[in-house]
């Protein structure tokens, strides 16, 4: 089976839009959104893997790779949202930079709280810091402040899946209802993958969650180093 | 043919993006400097919304399945956080909950003050 996949070019793509797609059936037909394609296709990918011990490898250089590859000037066009919304963050910039800072502190705070509670080394605690941002950064951040990027990489993996597929039930439990308040707590809390989300709830949305990317990301950079030396 | 020229215009701006990560030491990646670069571009009317929008727009709404590969190498580094296991999943989880709340009520805070001032 797995010398089978190998041979054939687009296995991943197929496997990958193939279950997205039939997720999106499955919620046209129910008329109501039951199962998150994002997170029902990540599903469906690992399951097929690991029930034919299939390396990642083959997945991602036989069509995996090239849904990844867009991934660039996907993540470059949430420029526009952003461009279209522009007044309207202009005019809450108060609220935005403030919903940032307080968003990445409340973060800081939550790794110190998990370097007593786990009495965790150093490096493992600085890799939890960069991760509500988007990967390339995180990674980098944590290689820079020595700490483990493959724990940095799964955490912010983590969040962004979760932030997605959980994002509107959650902003419902906590009352944010304004689409400019939801998109900054999204795109702070769950970067790109959570952006991903944001764009289809409305496109102040994905605006606001478009510049709380660029927001948290800058904020980090600045906050890590500092809460870095609290541990050493 | 309307689509390849937004599509080349989104891949130059790509590319410049790329070679702006190239030079400069920054752990940013291109995608950040790219969102700026076309911002700005837009911003300061270089650029019209019309010449980029309808790729643009695919682009964007295929987004969560373009991250599927990116979700799926979870797998890869499963092995190398065993230790840490639960730490990542409480700050994966919990974490990511926490965060979203203090950011959406902390702003929703601010925008409704902004808007009650407004009406008095």
């Amino acid at each position: 089976m797995k010398d089978l996949f190998a041979a054939c070019s687009c296995f991943g793509l197929l496997l990958a839009a193939g279950s997205y797609q039939l997720a999106r059936v499955i919620n046209r037909r129910v008329g109501k959104e039951i199962c998150n394609p994002l997170l029902f296709s990540t599903l469906c990918c690992c399951a097929v893997l690991l029930l034919t011990g299939t390396e990642y490898d083959v997945f991602y250089e036989n069509g995996g790779n090239i849904l990844e590859f867009f991934l660039t000037p996907a993540t470059i066009c949430l420029a526009i949202p952003l461009y279209r919304q522009f007044a309207l963050l202009k005019k809450n910039a108060g609220a935005v930079l403030a919903g940032c800072t307080a968003g990445v502190l409340a973060h800081m705070a939550g790794c110190v709280l998990m370097l007593f509670l786990f009495r965790m080394e150093t490096a493992e605690y600085i890799s939890l810091l960069p991760k509500s941002i988007t990967t390339a950064i995180g990674k980098g951040l944590s290689e820079e402040l020595g700490g483990y990027p493959a724990i940095t990489m799964a955490t912010i993996m983590l969040t962004g899946l979760f932030g997605a597929v959980a994002a509107p039930g959650l902003l419902r439990l906590f009352g944010v209802k304004d689409p400019l308040c939801q998109g900054l707590a999204i795109g702070t809390s769950s970067h790109a993958a959570g952006t991903s989300r944001a764009v289809e709830l409305g496109e102040v949305q994905g605006a606001a969650s478009s510049l709380a990317i660029v927001m948290t990301g800058l904020l980090t950079v600045i906050a890590a180093p500092v809460f870095a030396r609290l541990a050493g | 043919m309307k689509y390849l020229h937004e599509a080349v215009i989104i891949a130059s701006i790509t590319f410049a993006a790329e070679i702006i990560k190239f030079l400069l030491p920054l752990p940013i990646p291109a995608s950040i400097y790219g969102l700026i670069l076309l911002f700005l571009l837009l911003k300061s009317g270089v650029l019209k919304l019309e010449q980029i929008e309808n790729v643009g727009g695919l682009l964007l709404e295929l987004m969560p399945l373009l991250l599927v590969p990116a979700s799926v190498s979870f797998l890869t580094v499963l092995d190398m956080i065993q230790g840490m296991l639960l730490p990542v999943l409480i700050m994966g989880f919990v974490g990511t909950v926490v965060v979203m709340m203090v950011t959406g009520m902390v702003s929703q805070a601010l925008v409704r003050r902004g808007g009650e001032e407004k009406k008095a």
